[in-house]
């Protein structure tokens, strides 16, 4: 039997890792299942996804991030 | 093909228009310069190499400014050749670069002890930060972002910008910095909880004042 229980401190690693690598098998089950019945960790998972987002724009150079010194 | 032909020789009181295509493009180019310093100093955390690479990518655009038909051509022309001359100071600098992180790690072990409660629960719930990224006019979220990169320990800072934006391969960047794989996934995932960290409070401080 595979441990699926993760704590949102193990949760959190999964979802930074999965910015820069794929994750095991077990982990991305664990993750869905941990993500179904958790409040606090799909917000990370969000703002995760922003910062994506948002690092895509910057470099990409996105006339909105242009400021005036 | 002979209108391509500027920059270079002086021209008479006849080139006079090509004189004035010419200092319009200095122009442009000279409005692109602190941007482009400020990034290479985010990356490169040193003023005297930021003005090195940022001098030399303006250099090589102002020796071919023919090539550039639109404004938005020149820009990215500019940021592609600053990426490359970040790269190369770093890799020339390979040695002085990679100290320091030894006191990062004390700082890490903080950080995760703040964010996340013994038991491995959050300590406080993550913000609803909304969509800052999709609003055009969110300026504000990426001044913040902006900053908060720049308050990255050196270290991580470096590692976490060749990743997002010289667009540097998990190979590359272990090969750069003498790193192995799993150091710089640990590098990484201090960087971007560190970055988070950063945004929640200052994101999420600032746009709830504001509405």
């Amino acid at each position: 039997m595979i441990p699926l229980r993760r704590t949102c401190k193990q949760v959190a690693a999964i979802l930074i890792a999965r910015e820069d690598r794929a994750i095991t098998l077990p982990d991305s089950v664990a993750l869905r299942l941990h993500l179904m019945a958790c409040k606090a960790c799909p917000r990370f998972e969000r703002q995760l996804l922003t910062m994506r987002n948002a690092m895509r724009q910057w470099r990409h150079y996105a006339d909105d991030v242009e400021t005036d010194a | 093909m002979g209108t391509a032909h500027r920059g270079g020789q002086a021209a008479g009181d006849s080139g006079s228009g090509v004189i004035l295509a010419a200092m319009d493009f200095q122009n442009e180019l000279a409005s692109h310069r602190t941007y482009l310093l400020r990034f290479a100093r985010l990356q490169l955390r040193n003023d005297a190499w930021a003005e090195d690479a940022v001098s030399e990518t303006l250099l090589a655009a102002l020796s071919k400014p023919q090539s550039f038909g639109s404004k938005s051509q020149l820009k990215t022309w500019l940021v592609g050749i600053l990426k490359h001359k970040v790269l190369d100071l770093f890799r020339s600098h390979a040695r002085e670069v990679c100290v320091d992180s030894e006191g990062e790690e004390t700082g890490a072990e903080e950080l995760e002890n703040l964010v996340f409660k013994a038991d491995g629960h959050f300590a406080q719930t993550p913000a609803d930060w909304g969509n800052p990224e999709q609003d055009l006019h969110s300026r504000q979220f990426f001044l913040v972002l902006e900053a908060c990169t720049d308050k990255l320990p050196a270290v991580l800072g470096r590692v976490f910008l060749m990743r997002e934006w010289l667009e540097l391969s998990s190979e590359e960047i272990c090969k750069d910095l003498g790193l192995t794989p799993t150091n710089l996934y640990v590098q990484l995932h201090r960087a971007r909880l560190r970055l988070r960290e950063c945004l929640e409070l200052n994101w999420f401080g600032t746009s709830k004042e504001a509405t």
